[in-house]
């Protein structure tokens, strides 16, 4: 994983609640075996008529969007599926932050694990930074990660707030699984007090 | 010790170490995983030359991408031929349990699950799938994770997790003639909205969810997640202990009686505190079914197609405007009458032996109307056996209906059981989203019974009238 310290990018303000994983990435893309190339599908329904060519009202599609590392919505952002090919498919477009006023769960703690930052704002906040980003090229927005603000064009700084242990592993690109498995010996000792408790807790095994 | 909620207890049994942020290492009991969710993990695995811990407490099916069509020949599809091949070559490597395409205890992972006795009260179970809160069913609390953390759960049998809120849906009364689980879990998101559910675990308690079997039971909790919830649960009791007897899984003899003895520990304290509850009566629950693209889109048959115009909110008006033009329809206009193209009785939240009882008894002799396509898919290869021996098959193939092989199916099409666009669907399945059963094609979520009197009459209808 990619460390994230600070980034300043082109922002994409769009302005739609419940915006599912099914609409980030649609199922029929799911059948990869790879985390990487879906970026070209993120978005597939709003970005892409069903003949495959773009429609060019939809904010990706237009420049300096294109290029676009900070996306931008409103209430309950990754509604829906467990899907990481959604953050994955944000991930490969090229996307390294979302703003919102709410996240769903599942979404909110698989941009973790991706590098990608989640930022909840109240959703006045978040208004404003769109009218920041319509402002395209000239309404970069800064995302600082250590000291937890959101610079907008004018310099004028927004602060948020971040787990501290998520924020520790994504300053450092640290992998999680590697952190957890430092506590080995605690959740061999948990397991074992645990299979002796409660034998009924039947091994899976077929014959 | 302060009062405990059903979620507490089992948080508190799992947790191996709080860090000093309040994170905890959380254990994991069971890990089902399927091939979609499960390739980047595994291959995660490997590279970092790390082990699978607990190959015993993981299960491994396929469900998604299968074709519920003829299974003994090749699937078509490549790349749904890959995943299946990949999933089959990481169990075979990493040792894991599995149940083939061709086992009869394949299908649904949800429904696979608690039909082995697999999951049990108690446990903590996940799956790199978020309906995997049907298993709160059963008093257990099961989450739905993304791969970074299917493959987190391989390597370490845990996950980080901060402790979750907790919510109270309480349900008091009887059911209507007609109403059925599926229509009290459409009521409810209807009334708390998608996202009224986040970052709690909702239990589900009232005289009507304990008069809930099993199967009614895993409809609701199964669609938590449409509520925004990471997971539902309903406190374990005599229904669920006479479920659990005798299950291929489950503990036998006394070792049963001994989980028994724990399970019936695991209710909430007198006095428990919640931080949201909301109350429903079971009274005002018609059967219902949505209207829009969204599963919090809920109106009763009875009811009209709502008008955007009435709202205040301009985004809120603007996206009922594009629900509505999506799927056809006009503000003011009654949904029962509307023409369907499909029917889909199956998925996760409805394709349990149950809800094919329930959907066979509607039909009574009728045919499917025409012009429709009518589909059954079992959740399991044991579901269709035991629907076969009791002769539902027959009843749904004499009406016209397809009787095909167990799979998740037209609830995602990401096999070849798919809307074409335009195409409107009654389906028992839990999303509606814009595409979801197909590119264009338009869903509405009802139960089991009123899918089957979709299908015979050829429009949404009030079941009541066939019953």
């Amino acid at each position: 994983m990619d460390k994230f310290t600070v980034l300043t990018a082109i922002a994409a303000p769009l302005p739609e609640a419940n915006i599912d994983t099914d609409k980030i990435i649609p199922a029929r893309f799911l059948k990869t075996t790879k985390r990487s190339g879906l970026g070209v599908h993120a978005f597939d329904g709003m970005r892409y008529y069903p003949d495959g060519s773009e429609k060019p009202d939809f904010v990706l599609n237009r420049e300096p969007y294109r290029k676009a590392g900070i996306l931008i919505t409103y209430d309950n952002l990754g509604c829906g599926s467990s899907r990481e090919h959604a953050p994955w498919a944000l991930l490969d477009f090229g996307i390294r932050c979302v703003i919102a006023p709410s996240f769903a769960d599942i979404f909110f703690n698989n941009c973790f694990k991706n590098g990608i930052v989640p930022i909840r704002l109240p959703r006045e906040i978040c208004d404003m930074l769109m009218d920041d980003a319509r402002l395209g090229g000239n309404g970069r927005l800064t995302v600082d990660l250590e000291r937890q603000v959101v610079i907008r064009p004018d310099g004028a700084e927004i602060g948020f707030d971040i787990d501290p242990l998520r924020k520790h592993l994504l300053l450092e690109g640290l992998d999680d699984i590697g952190q957890t498995l430092q506590h080995e010996g605690a959740i061999g000792t948990f397991e074992t007090a645990r299979q002796q408790a409660q034998p009924w807790q039947t091994r899976i095994v077929i014959d | 010790m302060a009062a405990r909620t059903l979620f507490d207890k089992i948080w508190d049994s799992h947790v191996v170490e709080r860090l000093p942020d309040g994170t905890a290492i959380l254990y994991i009991d069971r890990h089902l995983v399927h091939e979609v969710t499960s390739p980047q993990a595994f291959e995660g695995l490997r590279m970092s030359g790390r082990r699978l811990r607990r190959p015993d407490a993981t299960i491994a099916v396929v469900d998604h991408n299968v074709p519920t069509s003829d299974r003994t020949l090749p699937i078509e599809e490549p790349e749904s031929r890959n995943q299946i091949e990949t999933l089959e070559r990481n169990v075979r490597e990493f040792g894991v349990p599995y149940f083939p395409l061709l086992s009869a205890r394949q299908g649904i992972v949800h429904v696979v699950g608690p039909e082995q006795g697999i999951s049990l009260p108690g446990m903590t179970i996940v799956c790199g799938d978020s309906h995997t809160s049907t298993h709160g069913a059963l008093g257990a609390l099961a989450f739905g994770i993304g791969t970074s953390e299917v493959e987190h759960v391989m390597a370490t049998q845990t996950l980080l997790q901060k402790p979750a809120r907790n919510m109270k849906v309480a349900v008091e009364g009887p059911l209507g003639p007609g109403v059925t689980a599926k229509d009290v879990m459409l009521a409810i998101i209807g009334t708390i909205g998608t996202a009224g559910g986040t970052g709690h675990v909702i239990e589900f308690t009232g005289s009507t969810i304990r008069g809930l079997d099993m199967a009614g039971r895993m409809t609701i909790c199964n669609m938590s997640i449409e509520a925004g919830a990471r997971a539902g649960l309903v406190a374990p009791d005599e229904t669920t202990f006479e479920y659990v007897r005798g299950r291929p899984f489950a503990p036998k003899g006394e070792a049963f009686e001994q989980a028994v003895a724990y399970w019936k520990t695991l209710a909430a304290d007198e006095g428990a505190q919640y931080d949201k509850v909301v109350e429903l009566r079971a009274e005002d629950i018609a059967p219902s079914l949505t209207w829009g693209t969204s599963p919090e889109a809920v109106i009763p048959i009875t009811g009209t197609v709502p008008d955007p115009q009435a709202q205040a909110d301009e985004a809120r008006r603007a996206q009922m405007q594009r629900m509505l033009d999506y799927m056809g329809l006009e503000a003011g206009q009654k949904i029962a009458g509307v023409p369907v193209d499909v029917v889909f009785i199956g998925s996760c939240t409805n394709s349990r032996i149950e809800d094919l009882r329930s959907a066979a008894s509607v039909i009574g002799g009728r045919h499917v109307a025409e012009g429709v396509r009518a589909m059954v898919v079992p959740g399991s290869g044991i579901v269709k056996a035991q629907a076969e021996e009791e002769g539902l098959d027959r009843i749904f193939r004499d009406a016209g209906f397809e009787w095909r092989e167990a799979g998740c199916s037209m609830c995602l099409g990401m096999n070849p059981d798919r809307l074409t666009p335009g195409q409107r669907c009654a389906s028992t399945s839990n999303r509606n989203f814009e595409g979801r059963q197909g590119p264009g094609g338009r869903t509405h979520l009802l139960s089991p019974a009123m899918a089957a009197a979709a299908a015979v009459t050829g429009h949404l209808t009030d079941v009541r009238e066939l019953i």
